[in-house]
């Protein structure tokens, strides 16, 4: 069976310097959440937009195949992506204030989104907009359907988002850091209502996150990218328990974990920083800050299996899982 | 012993424009708080955004007046003490290392400011401490000549740290000093501030909305919800036996890297706390699920919690 | 420690538009020509700005029949070398120019960053001296105190210094406002340094280069005034050569000897140009940056 979303090989450049997406390369099955986990500037944010064709001016793609339900992506034309956009595919962004035109109601955006992509009437549309906030658990929707974005609450702003890309029945949900901008308690009501919508809609989400806690908790699957590449692919609960790259481990060790706090110990960090990578890198981006890092690292690295779903792009061989330290 | 940090029935208010045609709002961003922190410390608050903690911050750092109550620091009244002496006793480090540096500075500048304001040490005993506290933190000497655009997210937040720790200050306020960086650079700031303040003797009020970060670094914490401390406790404790719905439902919040486990219903509803606009009884009501009538109506007084501590719930 | 972060971001994508920078790199060329040819063009031109040679009167330019040898751009109406003069009168314009951006730059960044940073009554009083300031119509108080006082230079530059500094003011008392709770001012707060040393060396850096844009449209703004005021007879006494005054001088001869007022006239038009074209470029470069 072929994915929902098959992506090979992604290049994103901006203005011919610096790549931000090093052939990244991952598939979304239907029905199936699939995070993509890195910290700022791993290139994550990037691919989403790439897939969505929402590059900023200067933003050039590239890819051997990028396909969405068997149609190759890269070979339509605007026009059709746009109408694919918020129809078949939809996205939500980290602060959705920024996403929802502060000079129109919450009700007539939704509506509108409706109408553009499947015409109809206005009304109809509204009528379907009340029942997906109803969906998505926003109280007394008729009387949110009148109000301004700057009236509703940041959680509420966001179930608004969720609805509005949820108002043509998309097979798949682009979520960018979705929960970052949120508080702690709405962030767990945002995720139990993705979780809820992909049970019950059979929906995928492709989910951009930074949190490895959210990772744990909502994915089905897991693609760790750093600087550009997706570096570790296994599904969450294996990934957990037996993270190979050497980033995807170290990043591990960082997160505090409640109730295992051992206050006189250090956490676990990474050192240094995420190096330049210009034109021209080859070998593992990762080499600078890994302990176990020797010559062979500058030159191309296999991507090895570590299991039926599992493979990373290290020069190690994989290691039997071990308890990971808190 | 005297505290670091005695804060005495605090309260802050603020007056907000409603707009043209709307009445003008009283913002009650911190409401009566009282605490200590002993020396040597750390306390932690916690609470979500717009709960009064970086008000809070703001006032022990007296960079805004209270409307009422008293902030003693190492003893003596915040406001008795002139801007020197206070820059001696405490310093901050603010939540942004983007907002907090200068643009238009050097990186060695920014961190000399402390001492050059006091205007009574010598340019080579400025150059010797400068040269001292970037090792200390962690940064060369070649950074100290760099812009802050110049340095990544870690590298400038062990700057801003650098500043507040030049003029050897007794207590330091850390307003959400890692909710900026990415959690490999976060590891090392909680570690380069947890050794500083072991090695220095340090008291620090760690202010942050991520309670495992909390947990790791402080041995006290507050909890804060609509400008009052509702539970305070030894941390231990109060991660072990959270006595406030509210304490339970953030801590419930909390997604720990663990599989499988899905993400808990908390159950707290969209009804956003709105300082402009403070419940009746107690202020927590509209979103606690055991709330009884007499919540709505009376606000419960503090009650002592065992070891240290208190929360201020009917049913706790 | 190695190098920071260079991996780019879709935020960074290049936002200043190829054409924009051209017009910048113009508007500097111009800027940049005609500050030199004032600063030392009389080192090249053989001829005095105010010698005299009335056998030789209203002599046309190069490109003209009957123009005279060594007079490249021809002679006045009293036979001076209009080169040279015009050479002296850039060295005025932009004299004035920049006189007049120093003084009403001194007043408004001064009133502007006093009102942003203590609020309150201060900023009341700084409001109420703009609003004062506006409803004074620029030109006819120039013309009145000028021609009450009398003309020179020194006296168009404090008139204009005095009338031209409220968008410095306004600019100044908005960004200051913005970046006044920062937290690096914050910090520098905490740091016990003094109110002297947050505005000087946290706000005023930080704002400078919104006040840079200012800067170059009020100096325009200030030349073309002053060439308003000389052609009026009311600016630069003569026989000093100010561009304004030569196109008043030469109005007389203007259907006969067209060039007495359109090399003049040229002169203006491309400094001022090129002035706004620097100015528009700085705002395409500093809306890039984001005022932190």
């Amino acid at each position: 069976m072929s994915a929902l979303l098959e992506v090979e090989d992604l290049v994103v450049t901006f203005g011919g310097r610096s790549a931000a997406v090093r052939g990244a390369s991952f598939r979304v099955e239907k029905g199936e959440t699939h995070c993509l986990v890195g910290e700022s500037g791993c290139g994550k944010s990037v691919t989403a937009l790439s897939i969505m064709n929402l590059l900023a001016r200067g933003g050039q793609r590239s890819a051997k195949r990028m396909s969405f339900a068997g149609t190759d992506l890269l070979s339509l034309s605007d026009r059709e992506m746009a109408r694919l956009r918020g129809n078949r595919i939809s996205m939500i962004f980290q602060e959705p204030m920024t996403s929802l035109n502060p000079a129109f109601t919450v009700g007539s955006q939704m509506a509108e989104v409706l109408t553009r992509h499947k015409g109809g009437t206005r009304a109809a549309a509204l009528e379907r907009s009340v029942e997906l906030m109803g969906r998505v658990g926003i109280t007394a929707p008729e009387m949110r359907l009148g109000q301004f974005p700057h009236q509703l609450s940041g959680g509420l702003r966001q179930r608004v988002m969720i609805a509005m890309a949820l108002m043509c029945d998309p097979q798949l949900l682009v979520a960018d850091e979705p929960t970052t901008a949120l508080d702690v308690t709405v962030q767990a009501q945002i995720l139990r209502l993705l979780a809820t919508l992909k049970r019950e809609l059979g929906l995928a989400i492709l989910l951009i996150t930074h949190d490895l806690g959210i990772v744990a908790r909502v994915a089905d699957r897991v693609s760790v990218m750093y600087a550009g590449e997706v570096v570790e692919r296994a599904p969450t609960a294996e990934l957990f328990r037996s993270p190979q790259h050497p980033y995807t481990r170290g990043l591990l060790s960082c997160v505090p974990v409640p109730g295992r706090v051992q206050r006189d110990r250090p956490l676990g960090s990474i050192p240094g920083v995420v190096p330049a990578i210009g034109p021209g890198f080859a070998g593992c981006a990762f080499r600078s800050r890994c302990s176990q890092a020797d010559a062979t690292c500058e030159h191309e690295i296999p991507r090895r299996q570590a299991g039926g779903t599992h493979d990373y792009l290290c020069r190690l061989a994989p290691q039997v899982s071990e308890p990971q330290p808190a | 012993m005297t505290s670091a940090i005695e804060v005495r029935n605090l309260r802050c208010e603020f007056r907000v424009n409603g707009g043209w045609f709307a009445a003008e709002k009283r913002v009650i961003a911190v409401d009566d708080v009282t605490f200590r922190v002993p020396a040597g410390s750390v306390l932690g608050i916690v609470g979500e955004s717009g709960c009064g903690k970086s008000t809070l911050a703001r006032l022990i750092l007296g960079l805004l007046k209270p409307t009422a109550g008293t902030v003693l620091v190492d003893g003596k009244r915040l406001f008795d003490l002139d801007r020197k002496a206070r820059a001696r006793l405490i310093q901050p480090v603010f939540q942004d290392p983007f907002a907090s540096l200068n643009p238009r500075h050097r990186i060695k500048d920014i961190v000399a400011l402390p001492l050059t304001a006091q205007g009574t040490f010598s340019r080579a005993e400025i150059e010797r401490r400068v040269a001292q506290i970037l090792e200390r933190v962690g940064l060369s000497a070649a950074m100290g000549e760099r812009m802050p655009a110049q340095l990544s997210g870690g590298q400038r937040q062990r700057a801003a740290i650098a500043r507040a720790l030049v003029l050897e200050p007794r207590i330091v306020i850390c307003d959400e000093p890692t909710s900026a960086l990415d959690v490999s650079v976060q590891a090392q700031i909680l570690n380069l501030l947890a050794d500083l303040r072991r090695d220095l003797g340090l008291t620090y009020l760690f202010i942050s909305h991520n309670l495992a970060v909390v947990e790791h670094v402080a041995s006290e914490v507050a909890v804060m919800y609509l400008g009052r401390i509702v539970e305070r406790n030894e941390t231990d404790a109060l991660f072990r036996a959270p006595g406030h719905p509210y304490t339970q439902a953030l801590l419930q919040s909390v997604l720990t890297p663990e599989p499988g486990r899905g993400v808990p219903d908390i159950g707290l509803g969209d009804a956003m706390p709105d300082p402009s606009n403070i419940p009746p009884g107690c202020r927590f009501n509209p979103r606690c699920r055991i709330a009884v009538e007499r919540c709505r109506t009376v606000a419960p007084s503090p009650m002592a919690r065992p070891p240290q501590g208190m929360v201020e719930c009917h049913l706790a | 420690m190695s190098e920071p972060i260079a991996i780019q971001g879709p935020l960074q994508a290049p936002l200043t538009s190829r054409v924009g920078m051209t017009g910048f790199a113009i508007g500097i060329a111009i800027v940049g020509i005609i500050a030199v040819a004032a600063l030392i063009g009389n080192q090249f031109v053989p001829h005095d700005p105010f010698t005299q040679d009335l056998g030789n009167r209203l002599k046309p330019p190069f490109w003209m029949e009957g123009t005279q040898a060594g007079h490249l751009l021809g002679t006045d109406q009293l036979g001076r070398d209009y080169l040279a003069r015009l050479v002296y009168g850039a060295r005025i314009s932009l004299l004035i120019g920049i006189m007049t951006v120093i003084t009403s730059g001194v007043i408004g960044i001064t009133l502007g960053v006093l009102g942003g940073f203590f609020g309150g009554r201060v900023d009341d009083a700084v409001l109420f001296a703009i609003t004062t300031r506006l409803s004074i119509p620029v030109v006819l108080v120039a013309l009145a105190v000028v021609g009450l006082m009398g003309s020179g230079l020194g006296l168009v530059v404090a008139t204009l210094g005095l009338l031209l500094w409220d968008r410095f003011a306004v600019v100044a008392r908005a960004t200051t406002m913005q970046i006044r709770n920062l937290d690096y001012v914050n910090a520098a707060r905490c740091a016990g340094a003094s109110t002297m040393h947050l505005l000087v060396k946290e706000i005023v850096p930080n704002i400078a280069s919104h006040l840079a844009v200012v800067a170059t449209l009020e100096m325009a703004l200030a030349i073309l005034l002053e060439a308003a005021l000389s052609f009026l007879g009311l600016g630069v006494p003569p026989p000093l050569p100010s561009w304004g005054l030569m196109i008043a001088e030469g109005k007389d001869y203007m259907f006969f000897s067209a060039w007495v007022i359109m090399i003049p006239g040229v002169a203006l038009f491309v400094l001022v140009l090129g002035i706004n074209l620097v100015g528009d470029g700085l705002r395409n470069l500093l809306g890039s940056e984001r005022l932190r």
